[in-house]
C-alpha cells in the first residue's frame, strides 16, 4: 500500500475492515480490491431506520465508525450453507440518507451505480470510499461470504441488518476521496456516439 | 348444453397449477434460459474493454455455479409476474385459479430459498411471502393453458419508463425517448441489458407491450413489422455507442437485444413505454 503503482501493477489490492483513515485515503478510482473483515448489510428500509436514529440523537445498532456498508439483501439461507445468494442493490436510493451517515463516520460503501452529488461531496470531505461491487452474480458472490449474523430491525425480513464475515470480496474502487468517479471516467472512453 | 360442447371442455385442476407455477419461478431464479447464456458468450467476443470482459466472464460463471448449485442467480429474486393465457375450452376445477397461482407463487418463494421482495408501497411493510403476484390473464382459443413465470428484478425496473409521445414525434421521437432512459439508467440496472419497448394501445397497453417484449428470445428480431426490426437494430447499434459497458464500468456491450411490440394507438396519442431488463432475464414457461 506505501507505493500505490506497484499495488496496482500487482493485481488486486487486499484490504480489511474496518477501513482505516489511511487506507481510505490511499485507494483509488479504479483500483480492483479484495476485502476481507467483517461488513454490514443495510438497505432501503434500514437507512431510513438509521438515518432517523441520528436525527432523534438515537444510539445506533452499529458504530459507523468501524462499519462499511453493503447494500444488500441475501436471499434466505438454504440448510447447509452460510447464506443465500448475495450482491448490490442500486445505491442511488440509499443517496438522501448517506451524507448523514458519513458525517457520524461511516467511511465505506458497497453498491452499484451512480452517486449524488451530494454523497460525492461528502466522501471528499470525510475522505470515505464508494466501492462498486458486480451486481447479479450473486450465486458467486455469496461463496466470499464466511458468516452471516442478524445485528438489528429483524422484522425488515430481508433488508434487516446483517453482519457478514467476508474473504477476499472483489470490489472496485468508483469514488474517492480526490472527487473522483470510476463510472464517469470509464464510459466517456467507450462512447462514441451522442443522442 | 349439446353433446358437441360438453365435449370440448377440458379440466385442469388448480393443485397442477400451484405446482406449475412453483415449479416455474424455482427454475427461472436459478438456471438462465440458453438464449441469455449463448448471448453473454456473444458478447464476451464483441466486448473490447477489459473490464468488461472481466464483468462478462464473471456474470457467466455465475450463471453456471447457480446452475449447478440449485442457487438463486440473484439476491433479487424478484417480483413474481406472471402471464396466463387460459384456452376458452379450458374448466378450471378444485378451486379458485388466481389464488392457484398466487399459492403457487408463495410455495416457490417459501420452499425454493427465494427472496420476498414485496412490501406496502407506503409503511414499506414486507408482505412476507412475494405475494401478491403481478398477473396478466388472458382469454384465447383452445383447451389449454399456458402459463410464462417472470421474476422481475427491482433495479432495471425502477429504470423503466413510459410517455405519451404526440404523433408529430413519430418514430425519431420514439427512438429518441429510448436512447434517453437507456442513458439515464447508466450503471444502475445491471447492463449488459435488454431493452423491450412497447409502442401505441394506452398508456397501459405499452407498458405491458414493453414487458411482452422482453420474453422474446434474446436477440430474435421482431418477425411480423420491417419497420420495427429496422428500429430494433439501430437502436441496439446506437445504445451500444453510447458506452456504458458491462456493469457501467464502460466498453461495448451495453445491450444484448432491443425487443419492440407494437399496436394501433388513438389518432391523438404515440404511447411509449421502455421495459429495461437486467442481464439476469429469467422466464419460465409451461403449458397445461
Amino acid at each position: 500500500m506505501n507505493n500505490r503503482s506497484t499495488a496496482c501493477e500487482n493485481g488486486p489490492i487486499r484490504i480489511q475492515t474496518p477501513l482505516s483513515a489511511d487506507v481510505c485515503a490511499l485507494l483509488r478510482k479504479g483500483d480492483m480490491v479484495l476485502m476481507s473483515g467483517d461488513v454490514y448489510t443495510a438497505r432501503d428500509a434500514a437507512h431510513r431506520r438509521l438515518y432517523e436514529a441520528l436525527k432523534k440523537g438515537l444510539p445506533l445498532p452499529i458504530d459507523l465508525s468501524i462499519s462499511t456498508i453493503f447494500y444488500a439483501a441475501p436471499s434466505p439461507t438454504p440448510p447447509g450453507k452460510v447464506i443465500g445468494s448475495i450482491g448490490p442493490t442500486t445505491s442511488y436510493r440509499m443517496d438522501a440518507f448517506t451524507p448523514a451517515l458519513i458525517e457520524h463516520g461511516l467511511r465505506g460503501m458497497i453498491g452499484k451505480g451512480n452517486r449524488s452529488p451530494e454523497v460525492v461531496e461528502a466522501i471528499k470531505h470525510y475522505k470515505a470510499v464508494y466501492f462498486g461491487a458486480i451486481g447479479g452474480i450473486a450465486a458467486l458472490t455469496a461463496q466470499c461470504v464466511k458468516k452471516m449474523e442478524l445485528i438489528a430491525y429483524e422484522d425488515l425480513g430481508p433488508e434487516a441488518i446483517r453482519k457478514l464475515t467476508i474473504v477476499d470480496l472483489p470490489l472496485i474502487v468508483i469514488n474517492d476521496f480526490q472527487g473522483n468517479d470510476l463510472y464517469m471516467s470509464e464510459q466517456i472512453k467507450w462512447h462514441i456516439k451522442s443522442i | 348444453m349439446n353433446m358437441e360442447n360438453r365435449k370440448r371442455i377440458r379440466r385442469i385442476n388448480t393443485k397442477r397449477i400451484t405446482a406449475t407455477v412453483k415449479k416455474l419461478f424455482i427454475e427461472a431464479n436459478t438456471a438462465l434460459g440458453d438464449d441469455m447464456v449463448s448471448a453473454l458468450h456473444c458478447s464476451l467476443q464483441k466486448e473490447e474493454s477489459p473490464i468488461g470482459k472481466q464483468v462478462l466472464e464473471k456474470i457467466i460463471q455465475n450463471a453456471d455455479i447457480a446452475c449447478r448449485t440449485a442457487m438463486p442467480i440473484c439476491q433479487d429474486t424478484g417480483l413474481a409476474v406472471l402471464f396466463v393465457e387460459m384456452g376458452q375450452d379450458v374448466r378450471i376445477v378444485g378451486g379458485d385459479l388466481r389464488a392457484a397461482i398466487e399459492e403457487g407463487v408463495r410455495q416457490a418463494y417459501e420452499d425454493g430459498y427465494l427472496r420476498k421482495s414485496l412490501c406496502d408501497p407506503l409503511t414499506r411493510t414486507n408482505t412476507g411471502n412475494n405475494t401478491p403476484a403481478v398477473i396478466h390473464m388472458d382469454i384465447v382459443p383452445g383447451d389449454q393453458l399456458r402459463i410464462i413465470a417472470m421474476p422481475k428484478g427491482g433495479g432495471s425496473e425502477n429504470c423503466s419508463a413510459a410517455k405519451m409521445l404526440t404523433p408529430a414525434a413519430g418514430i425519431e421521437g420514439i427512438k429518441k425517448f429510448v436512447l434517453e432512459t437507456v442513458e439515464n439508467a447508466g450503471a444502475n440496472p445491471c447492463p449488459p441489458i435488454i431493452v423491450g419497448i412497447g409502442i401505441g394501445g394506452s398508456l397501459e397497453q405499452a407498458c405491458i407491450l414493453a414487458k411482452k417484449a422482453l420474453l422474446r428470445l434474446v436477440g430474435k428480431t421482431n418477425p411480423s413489422d420491417d419497420r420495427l426490426a429496422q428500429m430494433e437494430k439501430e437502436l441496439y447499434t446506437r445504445i451500444n455507442e453510447l458506452g456504458i459497458g458491462p456493469a457501467g464500468l464502460g466498453g461495448k456491450v451495453t445491450t444484448l437485444a432491443v425487443h419492440a411490440e407494437m399496436m394501433p394507438c388513438h389518432i391523438a396519442s404515440l404511447p411509449v413505454a421502455v421495459n429495461i431488463q437486467c442481464h439476469v432475464a429469467r422466464h419460465q414457461e409451461e403449458t397445461l
